[in-house]
């Protein structure tokens, strides 16, 4: 919203400066964005008389001109306007000026061997017109040596604010003024509206035609018809404004309608009466209905929008924009000004659908003061005799204005109760009454009062926002910054929850094991959420901001891989990257779960990436992302002796190198392995490629119990011992199934179990391999004898044959 | 040898002794290695040595003799005894040295690799740490939510009229209505996570809720996914007074300034009321901002009194809870402390960008250690 500081002033009597009114606009909400002051950059420019100008002997179309700028002595200046003659007062920029149209700086400078000290300028290089056939021509009575702004009029500073959802009477300059004045930046005039009486009798009618259940999408429609006018360019004045806010003077008719949108928030529409066939109609548009709009353009219309239509059809979108063939220009001589209210909503529906923004629709959509619908229509014919001459027919109007009158009981005390600031009741009356607000009190109560809301507040709900207006107004610097006691009776301590502790826990983990942490979108594309088990509709977006991110993405991998990609791209293959966030199942709440995943690419193994002089080159492998899943569950606290690891993972990683990490069948919790060469297709991404991924909260929670402290530490006294026993096995055989079996042999005496070779070639039989494990034997109260150590290696020996069909090696 | 034992018939004269003497230490000198030195202990002080063989002569003299000559024999065999040992360790340590001469190494090729260093936390993590942390400090837990929402918690229990623009597809991301024609949005904002506390737990109530936020919307300092954190304080007495005095300790903490200045002015969100935005004092410098200085004014965050609406949609008597609430992006805050100049790297996985910027695995931030590393 923008407007000029004289035209604030047309509604508020102050001395304040610019600076003053800026910083009150901001400290009540109106927050300032943008101060232009026109004057500022025509400052150098003065008003200047041309003594002589003579043919440039070098040229044929320059002049020499010498130039009265009300300095010492006369400037010879070189200038190409035709219309450089003698006697003629305008516009001159000496050397240093800056051109605001071509942000030039001006030089003495030798034009075709004639010195010029200067310029004279045209409209268009002062950025004033679209004139630059020729110098400004100024008036005989301009007095030479003046600045040109200040005498032009052009001194008046626009400003322009943000204009909050829920201010729509800020929309108008005289709701400006009232918050202006209720901040105590001088006074408010509310400046009356004297009704104009009819001087034209004439027959006409505004019709609504909407069903019964829509009449709210047009509550009322007034129209009034003033004939014989003369259409022409407004005045001076408001071709300024309109200007300096950035609209485009048209004609007087036109610029009215403009101007009390922005003086009065209150937009109004005029059709050539000698134009419209028939009465004016407000409906709902039919389908297949268009409209050639004023902006040039043709809309294809629907049955959701409000027209105004004559006999022919649509001839204005309701609250939106006016149809060309109704319009008026200069020929008009016969007017109908329209006053309307409209839906919000519908506005606001029908310009998005269109992609039209207009003044009009920015207020309509805002809501506006429907009490102000017929002094605004008053108003405008006002201004239309006053400007244009004619005669005025009486108002007609269909439908009716709605009345709002709400109320709210409010309590001195609530604006303490919610700001902590202790204002005198007098101050928050004051305040109130001038913002518009009516109070009436009841006998014997003067801290409570009944405050009745005016019509251009529809904001202003109950209690809570009459203590915004009042500390809006105060200042917030008002309120003091006040302790709050860290501890608050009855709020529970803080403390993270076990998934918040195991998301925190996870990150730290997997950075310490060498990873980088990636944060990826949560949408992935379609395609690539089903390569990794997704890509539901209910996941898919009805609106995706790009294809590529149109699903919610099942794993944390894609992402990932996507990521690791760029990087070899670039030129960084061996990366090492891993992602703690949410992955989606379903759109239920209990289906949103958090994930920690990693991958691992080229050399990035976990002992460091890339090649080195002690290991050469090895890429990353299974057995490293294995690593760091079981770093992972290690630093979270899982106890890993219930976890299996079973063959075989999701169909997007490779058959045969892959594990799904679970407590049993029912409790899976994720896998790792090398990612399936489809799935690197379905991604583009070069392979290999290994990954893990665990569901944070699918891990099982451990109960926790009821003490701190930690059970007793036993330490033995007797010295633990090691015994090997290399096993020939079916190459099926998994190391693990072993490790158990040994581990079954003895529970009491068994407390380690480890594989530390494995074998197939030359002296193990074909389709055979050699595991060798460690057992680690912990005596408890007695040293083991010989024939002990040798009945405990019988009984592995015998597990691991009757479990895995092992035979010992030879 | 000059003196073979078992050859020596007659007593010795001391004259004898010291020849024999100046022959074994020069022997023992002479011995370039332990065999060579070994020797010479056997043929002097071995059993049939040249000193054992005159000792052992001993028996057959007198008394008077014994005495003289015992005491002289005896002397020299300490002397030999002395000077073999010292020739043994002269020899070790000689053979100890040219041994280490030999095992040398290179110092300068590289430590065996050492995966664990090239980690790092990415900067929202690292934040979201620090909040956690400041917050937990002045009694807040932290509350979370899904991503995915229902348009009730997004927007309606948050007081959005039904055709509020936030609303509109140009900013919110949607999913396909059900069958009852309900659509799910990606949540636009960590509010409804103050409806779902709210809806859970009696006041007192005082939650931060970080999170992962959607908005249709894609240019330099936009990305349509982000992140934020939002604040909410009910219970029967707390007002803007209080609102103020935490965020200022908040932005003092998380700053690590030891003054901020902050200016409110009003501004309107359908969930507060009064409602203010916040602005923070700064200067700026070569890209680097700081607090608490300068004639700069940015703006942070926005926050005010929970609507009374939101109040009674929630289940709270608004005439007799009241509480506040606030918002700010998290990767704006990362950005304004840590200098990251586009917002759109912190989701391309650049680990270029990764390992400058983020944070190493042990630099977790502690009130007790400083926030920041």
């Amino acid at each position: 919203m923008k407007f000029t500081l004289s035209w604030l002033k047309d509604h508020l009597e102050t001395d304040a400066s610019l600076t003053e009114i800026v910083d009150a606009l901001t400290r009540i909400g109106l927050e300032v964005e943008h101060v232009e002051d026109p004057a500022a950059a025509l400052h150098d420019f003065k008003i200047a008389r041309i003594v002589e100008a003579k043919p440039h002997p070098n040229a044929d179309r320059l002049q020499v001109c010498l130039v009265e700028t009300g300095g010492e002595g006369l400037v010879q200046v070189v200038c190409g306007a035709p219309n450089a003659r003698a006697g003629l007062k305008t516009v001159f920029a000496p050397p240093g000026a800056v051109i605001p149209a071509k942000q030039i700086t001006l030089s003495k400078g030798v034009i075709r061997g004639v010195e010029s000290n200067g310029m004279l300028c045209s409209g268009a290089e002062l950025g004033l017109s679209g004139d630059h056939d020729g110098i400004l021509e100024l008036p005989e009575a301009a007095p030479v040596g003046l600045q040109f702004a200040p005498w032009a009029g052009l001194a008046d500073p626009v400003i322009e604010f943000n204009l909050l959802p829920n201010r729509p009477d800020a929309m108008g300059v005289e709701g400006v003024a009232r918050d202006l004045a209720a901040a105590g930046l001088g006074r408010f005039k509310g400046r009356k509206i004297t009704p104009v009486p009819a001087s034209l009798s004439v027959a006409f009618a505004a019709r609504i035609d909407l069903a019964a259940g829509d009449s709210h999408l047009a509550p009322a429609f007034a129209l009034r018809l003033i004939r014989g006018v003369r259409n022409g360019e407004s005045p001076d004045w408001l071709r300024k404004r309109l200007t300096a806010i950035g609209l485009r003077p048209i004609n007087a008719l036109v610029d009215i309608t403009n101007y009390l949108s922005f003086d009065r928030a209150r937009p109004l529409h005029v059709f050539d009466a000698a134009k419209v066939k028939g009465d004016l109609v407000v409906r709902r548009a039919r389908a297949g209905e268009s409209l050639n709009a004023l902006d040039g353009r043709v809309y294809a219309l629907d049955e959701e929008m409000i027209v105004i239509a004559d006999d022919r059809g649509p001839q204005s979108l309701a609250g939106i924009m006016g149809g060309a063939d109704t319009g008026c220009d200069e020929a008009t001589t016969e007017v109908l000004i329209e006053a309307a209210l409209w839906h919000p909503a519908n506005i606001a529906r029908t310009g998005r659908r269109l992609g039209i923004n207009s003044d009009a629709r920015y207020r309509f959509e805002r809501s506006v003061d429907p009490a102000f619908l017929l002094p605004g229509l008053e108003l405008a014919t006002a201004l239309t005799l006053e400007f244009c001459g004619g005669a005025a027919s009486d108002i007609a109007l269909a439908g009716k204005i709605p009345e709002r009158d709400h109320r709210i009981v409010f309590f001195q005390g609530e604006v303490t109760r919610l700001t902590g600031l202790d204002l005198p009741p007098s101050e928050i009356t004051g305040i109130l009454e001038h913002l518009g607000f009516e109070l009436v009190y009841s006998p014997g109560n003067s801290d409570r009062f009944v405050v009745k809301v005016p019509s251009f507040r529809p904001d202003i709900e109950g209690p809570a926002d009459l203590v915004e207006e009042v500390i809006r107004i105060a200042g917030l610097d008002r309120v003091a910054s006040r302790p709050f006691a860290r501890e608050s009776a009855g709020a529970p301590a803080p403390k993270l929850t076990p998934l918040q502790r195991r998301v925190r826990t996870a990150k730290r983990a997997l950075a310490a094991a060498g990873l980088v942490e990636a944060v990826t979108w949560s949408f992935i594309s379609h395609a690539r959420a089903e390569a990794f088990g997704g890509g539901a509709a209910e996941l898919s977006l009805a609106n995706p901001i790009a294809a590529e991110l149109s699903d919610m993405r099942p794993s944390l991998l894609p992402g990932l891989i996507a990521s690791a990609q760029r990087n070899a791209d670039r030129g960084h293959g061996d990366v090492a990257l891993f992602e703690v966030g949410q992955i989606f199942f379903g759109e239920e709440e209990g289906d949103q779960k958090i994930a920690a995943a990693a991958l691992r690419q080229g050399l990035a193994k976990t002992s460091g990436a890339g090649r080195n002089w002690l290991t050469g080159a090895q890429p990353a492998d299974v057995f490293d992302v294995k690593a760091d899943a079981l770093a992972l569950l290690t630093a979270l606290g899982v106890p890993t002796s219930g976890l299996q690891i079973v063959p075989g993972g999701p169909d997007w990683l490779h058959p045969g190198r892959s594990a799904t990490l679970q407590f049993g069948p029912k409790t899976k919790i994720g896998y790792f392995g090398e990612i399936h060469p489809r799935a690197l297709a379905a991604m583009g991404a070069d392979g290999p490629l290994v990954c893990f991924e665990v569901v944070l909260n699918d891990i099982p929670v451990t109960k926790s119990k009821p003490t701190k402290t930690k059970p007793r530490l036993e330490l033995f006294e007797l010295m633990p011992l090691q015994r090997d026993f290399a096993f020939v096995v079916d190459r099926s055989v998994l190391a693990g199934e072993l490790v158990k079996a040994a581990l079954a042999a003895d529970k009491a005496l068994i407390v380690k179990a480890e594989v530390f070779d494995v074998y197939e070639g030359p002296g193990v039989a074909e389709g055979k391999k050699s595991v060798a494990i460690s057992v680690t034997l912990q005596p408890r109260d007695r040293t083991l004898t010989e024939s002990d150590i040798d009945a405990v290696a019988a009984k592995i020996v015998a597990e691991a044959s009757q479990r895995a069909g092992a035979s010992l090696r030879g | 040898m000059l003196y073979d034992g078992g050859a020596i018939g007659i007593l010795p004269i001391m004259a004898d002794l010291e020849d024999l003497k100046t022959a074994l230490l020069s022997d023992i000198a002479a011995a370039a290695d332990e065999s060579a030195l070994e020797a010479v202990r056997v043929a002097s002080l071995g059993k049939k040595g040249s000193i054992s063989t005159l000792l052992s002569g001993l028996g057959k003299m007198s008394p008077d003799e014994r005495k003289t000559e015992g005491a002289a024999i005896n002397t020299l065999k300490e002397a030999v005894a002395a000077a073999l040992s010292a020739r043994r360790g002269v020899l070790k340590d000689a053979a100890l040295e040219a041994r280490l001469a030999n095992e040398t190494l290179d110092v300068t090729l590289p430590v065996r690799p050492h995966g664990a260093a090239a980690g790092r936390i990415h900067p929202i993590s690292q934040v979201m740490d620090e909040l956690a942390e400041i917050f937990a400090d002045m009694g807040f837990s932290i509350a979370e939510g899904p991503d995915i929402e229902t348009d009730d918690y997004n927007f309606t229990k948050l007081n959005f009229p039904p055709d509020h623009p936030a609303r509109d597809m140009h900013d919110t991301f949607f999913f396909h209505p059900d069958k009852q024609g309900r659509r799910k949005v990606l949540r636009t904002h960590t509010s409804p996570v103050q409806v779902r506390t709210m809806l859970a737990q009696k006041p007192p109530i005082r939650v931060i809720c970080p999170g992962r936020t959607y908005r249709c919307d894609s240019d330099q300092t936009h990305t349509p996914m982000f992140h934020q954190v939002e604040g909410l304080v009910i219970d029967r007495s707390s007002n803007l007074g209080h609102l103020k005095w935490i965020l200022e300790e908040f932005l003092k903490a998380f700053f690590e300034t030891p003054t901020v200045n902050l200016r409110f002015r009003p501004s309107y969100f359908p969930f507060t009321e009064p409602s203010m935005e916040v602005d923070v004092q700064c200067s700026r410098k070569d890209g680097e901002i700081r607090f608490g200085e300068g004639s700069d004014w940015l703006e942070i965050l926005g926050c005010g009194m929970v609507h009374s609406n939101v109040l009674r949609n929630c289940g709270l008597d608004p005439e007799i809870y009241q509480g506040f609430a606030w918002g700010i992006g998290i990767d704006r805050l990362a950005m304004l402390k840590y200098g990251m100049p586009d917002l759109r790297a912190f989701f391309e996985a650049d680990v270029r960008w990764l390992k400058h910027y983020g944070f190493r695995p042990l630099d977790f931030p502690s009130l007790a250690s400083g926030l920041s590393p």
